[in-house]
């Protein structure tokens, strides 16, 4: 496809560099925040960006990670790419695990990095990195620029490239002599051509009346809503297609909150810590619509007990999903706002579906098997703790989460309702990434209220980012899930290792208040639930950044569970042990 | 399953180490791979001889490498009827003595002597694979140097019969 875009360039007194029109590329397209980290292969690069103060913003944080993690919470809430900005080698090695992490959620990213000069490039110089070929595995796409000509091009292909079909994160390396360098004319548009990149959006008419046609026969059938829905912004076709034909909605880790859970056809999270509902769901389904998931491991369990009776239909923007680890009978490679359209237009007719009594089946294994924590009187119970944050923040706030028991916690106990409100690590699942997630996500929506639920292990990955709160006064609320562990390894050594607990024990913490307080922000220390439950309405009525250590039973474990190689028919922990 | 897949790629810097990292990631395994530019400017053609353990693992590699944005077009051209061509370069070591005889082993294959030297002689040869390695056979007993091939290259021919009225190539045998 070929896109023309006029570019307007500001007159500047000192001579344009490549940097120059990098910024103004930049602002063009829209971008409104560079989070960022300068260096000496970058340094033209800032030089332009001190030059356009006022017209765009950049965040310094404190390490590379803590940046793209950022840049993912941001892509996550606003909708569009985040931007980030690192130097040449070690700047750029530091971006490794968020680009990861992007390319496995399907984020947008536009990720510049800087490059020894082209003279040099190859010679191991100071502070080079084969960036290219670090980040080819691992990016949607990537370029190294090799003339200032074709800046405007590669700005624009990028950004296209990160935004659209199955997003994720595009990676552009320029050398230093090319941002340094002179423009001779200005390049007065850019022009996308890129004719190996065609995104089928629209779904094949034929396919659709095909699943359309296995709804009208099944009597077991299950959606199962996964990001896909939430990049096509496609939650409300959602809710209106399936609670007009009565079908029950399983969501995947990362589609919390594309269908609200509060619905009786919700039956919540599917997978490894999933509700008993929902892998009943899958596992006895007989025609199974996998709407915008990728059938990742964390939720089929072992593929041979997965759907066994169920004719399968998946929807996916991304050809290469489909079959990938799940035979599939209906493909339907599209959009999934475009597909829920036209299978609403197919099947407007068809009213009273027969599948009643799966619905009463579903609701009894609701009712008989929730999800559940027990009480303890003597501490608090990390559960009621995600409950507590739901009540006083109405279930309207903006959740970041790390990866291990707290994140499952929130999975299971905080109750999404509504779309863009949950940000996690799903696919990488990176320990660090939540808190500086939230920070992304407080900067794409200054007015929403942000938490960033954490475990002590992955807090002290990321947590120079405490910094950045403060200069920026940015009210995030970080809720440390304080179990002195690695929880979740913990867990899995208990479980599944004889409960050898090898290195999973933080024996040394630190005083998470005083660190709070010596980058000059509040912090709480709550160790029981009258004091949390007295607490939290200041702590959230807080107009500023707030550090929460609370300190949670030791003990609790993520449950139910389906234990590695174990079909979604095999959790353990249904009922309270 | 041996499968041969043909890309059509842009050419742009790191096409190749796109492809192959994509396929080594995959633990997919390249027999042979052969690239070179095409009748378009800035157009290049891959063929790949890669080992597949069974369709459902075919169809993912193709539709992986389908979606490269520099891939323009993947083809598994393995059942079509396709003409496939490799070139080998195999040096034998030879006395003068010995130069006629070589000489009548290889003119039935249309081999070509590039090269002679005091005690050995190269030979150029262009076929299909089994060919080479058939002649590579017969060439064997004189003691062979050094050998170089260029991997398979192949298109599709003209004439792609409606019905099975024309051997397909297969690598498999």
């Amino acid at each position: 496809m070929k896109v023309e875009a006029k570019l307007e360039f500001q007159t500047s007194t000192v001579p344009k560099t490549g940097a120059d029109l990098l910024i103004d590329l930049l602002i063009n397209e829209g971008v409104e925040t560079l989070f960022g980290y300068p260096g000496g292969a970058v340094l033209p690069i800032y030089d332009a960006i001190y030059r356009a103060r006022g017209r765009i913003q950049h965040v310094l944080f404190r390490h590379e990670q803590g940046m793209i993690h950022a840049a993912e919470g941001y892509a996550r809430i606003k909708g569009k790419p985040g931007v980030v900005i690192a130097t040449s080698g070690p700047g750029a090695t530091n971006l490794v695990t968020g680009i990861t992490d992007a390319m496995m959620d399907s984020l947008p990213l536009v990720v510049f990095t800087g490059q020894v000069a082209r003279s040099v490039i190859g010679t191991d110089a100071f502070q080079e990195a084969d960036v290219m070929a670090i980040t080819t595995p691992i990016t949607k796409h990537n370029y190294q620029v090799q003339s200032i000509a074709d800046l405007p091009r590669i700005v624009k292909e990028a950004f296209h490239i990160a935004s659209t079909g199955r997003p994720g994160p595009v990676l552009v390396d320029i050398p230093k002599d090319i941002s340094a360098g002179n423009l001779t004319e200005d390049p007065k548009e850019a022009v996308i051509d890129l004719p190996g990149y065609q995104p089928t959006i629209k779904p094949n008419p034929f396919q659709i009346k095909k699943l359309a046609d296995s709804l009208s026969k099944a009597k077991k059938p299950v959606i199962l809503a996964g990001a896909g829905v939430l990049h096509a912004k496609a939650s409300a076709e959602l809710t209106a297609f399936a609670e007009k034909h009565k079908i029950p909605v399983v969501t995947t880790l990362l589609g919390l909150g594309t269908f609200p859970a509060d619905s009786p056809h919700a039956l919540g999270m599917g997978g490894m810590h999933g509700t008993y509902a929902a892998n009943m769901a899958l596992y006895e389904s007989d025609l199974l619509i996998n709407l915008g998931a990728r059938f990742d491991d964390r939720l089929t369990g072992n593929l041979k007990h997965f759907a066994p009776h169920a004719k399968v239909a998946h929807i996916d923007i991304d050809p290469a999903e489909i079959g990938k680890n799940v035979p599939t009978q209906i493909p339907i490679v599209g959009d999934a706002k475009e597909a829920l359209l036209q299978l609403s237009e197919e099947t407007a007719a068809m009213d009273d579906l027969e599948h009643q009594a799966w619905l009463e089946k579903l609701e009894q294994y609701k009712q008989e098997y929730p999800l559940w924590f027990k009480h303890d009187p003597n501490g608090m119970c990390p559960q009621w703790l995600i409950q507590a944050i739901h009540k006083v923040t109405n279930g309207e706030a903006i959740v970041a989460t790390d990866v291990g028991q707290h994140q499952m916690w929130t999975a299971q106990f905080y109750t999404f309702n509504k779309p863009h409100r949950w940000i996690t690590s799903g696919g990488l699942g990176t320990m660090g990434f939540g808190f500086p997630a939230a920070i992304g996500a407080q900067m794409a929506a200054p007015e929403s209220t942000v938490v960033a639920i954490v475990g002590d292990g992955g807090f002290q990955m990321t947590l120079q980012e405490l910094s950045v709160i403060y200069e920026r006064n940015l009210p995030v609320k970080i809720i440390i899930v304080n179990n002195g562990a690695l929880g979740m390894v913990r867990q899995w050594q208990e479980l599944m290792y004889g409960n050898r607990i090898s290195e999973s024990i933080l024996h040394t913490q630190p005083d998470f208040v005083k660190l709070a307080e010596s980058y000059s922000i509040r912090g709480y220390k709550i160790d029981n639930q009258e004091d949390l439950i007295a607490k939290l309405p200041e702590i959230f009525a807080y107009n500023g950044p707030v550090l929460v250590d609370c300190r949670v039973l030791q003990q609790e474990k993520v449950f139910p569970m389906i234990a590695p190689g174990k079909g979604l028919h095999e959790m353990i922990g249904v009922k309270p042990v | 399953m041996k499968r041969i897949i043909t890309l059509t790629v842009q050419d742009r810097s790191g096409v190749l180490n796109r492809v192959t990292g994509l396929l080594q990631r995959r633990q997919f395994n390249i027999e042979s791979i052969s690239v070179g530019r095409t009748e378009t400017e800035g157009i290049s053609k891959m063929t790949l001889v890669v080992e597949v353990e069974d369709e459902q693992r075919l169809e993912q590699v193709t539709k992986q490498l389908n979606k490269q944005i520099d891939v323009l077009k993947v083809s598994d051209i393995t059942e079509k009827a396709i003409v496939v061509r490799e070139l080998a370069l195999i040096k034998v070591a030879s006395s003068s003595q010995l130069r006629t005889e070589i000489h009548g082993i290889i003119d039935p294959f249309r081999a070509d002597i590039i090269d002679v030297s005091k005690d050995s002689l190269a030979v150029q040869i262009t076929g299909k694979p089994e060919k080479i390695d058939a002649l590579i056979e017969l060439l064997r007993p004189f003691g062979i140097k050094e050998i170089a091939r260029t991997g398979l290259t192949a298109f599709l021919r003209g004439y792609q019969p409606q019905v099975n009225d024309f051997a397909t190539y297969s690598l498999s045998k």
